[in-house]
């Protein structure tokens, strides 16, 4: 969500060049943008697809059907940015993308997936719908700073719709999490009990809830960090045209 | 009567730069740890352990037994302190963290009230194996403790308080949960029975003495005195002769104990607590590892640093 991209806006001015890091070679640049094109495009077809779904249906209810699909394929590829910063093409902490990544993951497949009564909540709605819109805005930024031809408008909206986009998000994760909970408990979804031979138990339904206080720590450390980042990427600019 | 040079020391406080303290006449042989405890006579609350100073505000703190005059300063000597928060000596953070698992166990052995179905209180599990186990866990933490206090010898002086409240979290919090699952009503002994119980505890036994071995071997070592750099050798005790495979024998008893301890209450948890362990000791015994590679040119190729000819 956070992760910085590799030559950033500040490429533009040449004065500032001795403070580039050492940046991926050529051959990794070029993989990096087909990655990160393929991720905009994908995004962008969950995104018309929702659109056309709701067009056609005349209603909100139900729309998760529709983008099921290359929801999961694109948010499950997302699991390759890990690979990217173990390998060191991408600057970013492997463990701050690991455990962005794998939360996505998680919901996808292990909440809304899994529990297929809460695939008709509007709360999947309200957090697909963030998703999606971060994600295009995320992934055309990385594309363009790799190409270091930045438009000021991507910077911006990527540091400035998460304003919205991730409280949206976060409660619309949250709300389809707790809507799973009494399917959870009543199947004993992927839960172990005891006794058994490894002497070992596991309660998912326990396991849900523990998930959703861990939200109560991290989401403010996250919405801080980036107003933090917004301040740094962003103010620069406004100093520069109140010099002008 | 020499003349002797004698050289003022001003202490700046790292992030705001205002002077905390001006000291004169300070010899120049003093050592940091001298001008520590100047410093404490000023500022009571700031004992030496607490205190950081440094030639640069950003730099790499001064260590204790620095001596003033080898130090690149002029006669009047500009340091930046920094409060390193409240600290701890090792001896009270090695107590601290080891006296939890040994007590949590027990609670979790004689099923203490509200932990398991009341009526499972103060009732006793029929599997011999669960009693072995607790004599076991209970063996390696007093081992622990007494290594802490009559063998060990410790280098630095302290530890932060925020580590230890840390560290102590996941020393209690892993054995508690461990011990729930073994002293469960509903724990199912091993597969194998006795056999397995029963060569899970001769290893076990094995890896505890050899660790012990290893601690009193370094702790040889160290008594030559600091100036006296040398590695770890293998000695008479056929426990240390891991010297010739490994640098640090005694982090792959300790894994060793636990892997035992994991066969022996066949307890998936337990694996995984193993498993963590060797995590950490592996980045343990490659720091060390590298250490001593690179201060001692003659260092026998062919040890590893946990594991024999492995890792």
């Amino acid at each position: 969500m956070s992760a910085a991209a590799p030559g950033t806006s500040k490429a533009a001015h040449s004065d500032v060049a001795p403070k580039k890091k050492k940046g991926p070679g050529a051959l990794a640049t070029a993989y990096l943008v087909i990655y990160n094109v393929v991720m905009t495009a994908g995004w962008l077809v969950i995104a018309v697809g929702l659109v056309r779904a709701y067009l056609a249906r005349g209603s909100y209810h139900g729309l998760y059907y529709s983008i099921e699909k290359p929801l999961k394929f694109f948010q499950t590829g997302a699991l390759l940015e890990i690979l990217h910063c173990a390998v060191g093409i991408v600057p970013s902490s492997v463990v701050l993308t690991g455990f962005q990544v794998m939360s996505r993951v998680f919901l996808t497949w292990a909440v809304t997936h899994s529990v297929r009564e809460v695939q008709s909540e509007d709360s999947v709605l309200l957090f697909v719908t963030a998703w999606t819109v971060t994600e295009i805005i995320r992934y055309s930024f990385y594309t363009f700073s790799l190409l270091n031809h930045l438009p000021y408008l991507i910077k911006w909206a990527r540091y400035t719709f998460f304003f919205v986009l991730y409280p949206m998000g976060v409660t619309g994760e949250l709300l389809t999490i707790y809507a799973a909970l009494p399917y959870v408990q009543k199947t004993g979804l992927y839960s172990v009990t005891l006794p058994n031979k490894y002497n070992f138990s596991f309660d998912y339904h326990s396991f849900l809830i523990l998930v959703m206080i861990s939200y109560i720590p991290l989401f403010p450390q996250l919405y801080f960090h980036m107003i933090r980042q917004r301040k740094k990427v962003l103010g620069h600019v406004e100093e520069y045209n109140k010099v002008e | 009567m020499s003349r002797t040079t004698f050289f003022e020391v001003e202490v700046l406080d790292a992030r705001t730069r205002e002077q905390l303290c001006f000291l004169d006449k300070v010899d120049p042989y003093s050592t940091i740890g001298d001008i520590k405890s100047l410093f404490h006579k000023s500022y009571p609350h700031w004992y030496p352990a607490r205190q950081a100073l440094k030639l640069d505000p950003k730099g790499k703190s001064l260590r204790d037994n620095d001596i003033l005059q080898n130090l690149p300063v002029g006669t009047t000597a500009t340091m930046y302190f920094r409060d390193l928060g409240p600290q701890l000596g090792w001896t009270m953070v090695f107590l601290a963290e080891y006296i939890g698992p040994l007590l949590t166990y027990l609670l979790f052995y004689f099923r203490v009230p509200y932990i398991y179905s009341h009526r499972y209180a103060f009732t006793s599990s029929p599997h011999p194996v669960v009693t072995l186990a607790c004599a076991c866990h209970t063996f390696h933490y007093m081992k622990r403790l007494i290594e802490t206090i009559f063998v060990h010898r410790f280098a630095h002086g302290t530890m932060p308080l925020r580590t230890i409240v840390r560290n102590c979290a996941y020393y209690w919090g892993f054995s508690a949960w461990l011990a729930y699952y073994i002293n469960h009503p509903l724990y199912t002994p091993p597969s194998y029975g006795d056999l397995q119980v029963n060569y899970a505890l001769v290893l076990f036994m094995m890896c505890e003495l050899g660790n012990f071995s290893i601690h009193l071997t370094l702790n040889n070592l160290r008594g030559e005195g600091y100036r006296s750099r040398r590695f770890p050798m293998p000695t008479k005790n056929p426990f240390t002769w891991l010297f010739l495979f490994v640098s640090c024998p005694n982090y792959t008893y300790e894994v060793g104990a636990w892997v035992s301890f994991s066969i022996m209450t066949q307890c998936l948890p337990v694996a995984f607590y193993t498993l963590l362990v060797f995590i950490q000791m592996t980045i343990w015994a490659k720091g060390k590892h590298r250490t001593y590679s690179r201060e001692f040119k003659d260092y026998p190729s062919l040890r590893m640093a946990i594991i024999p000819l492995i890792l």
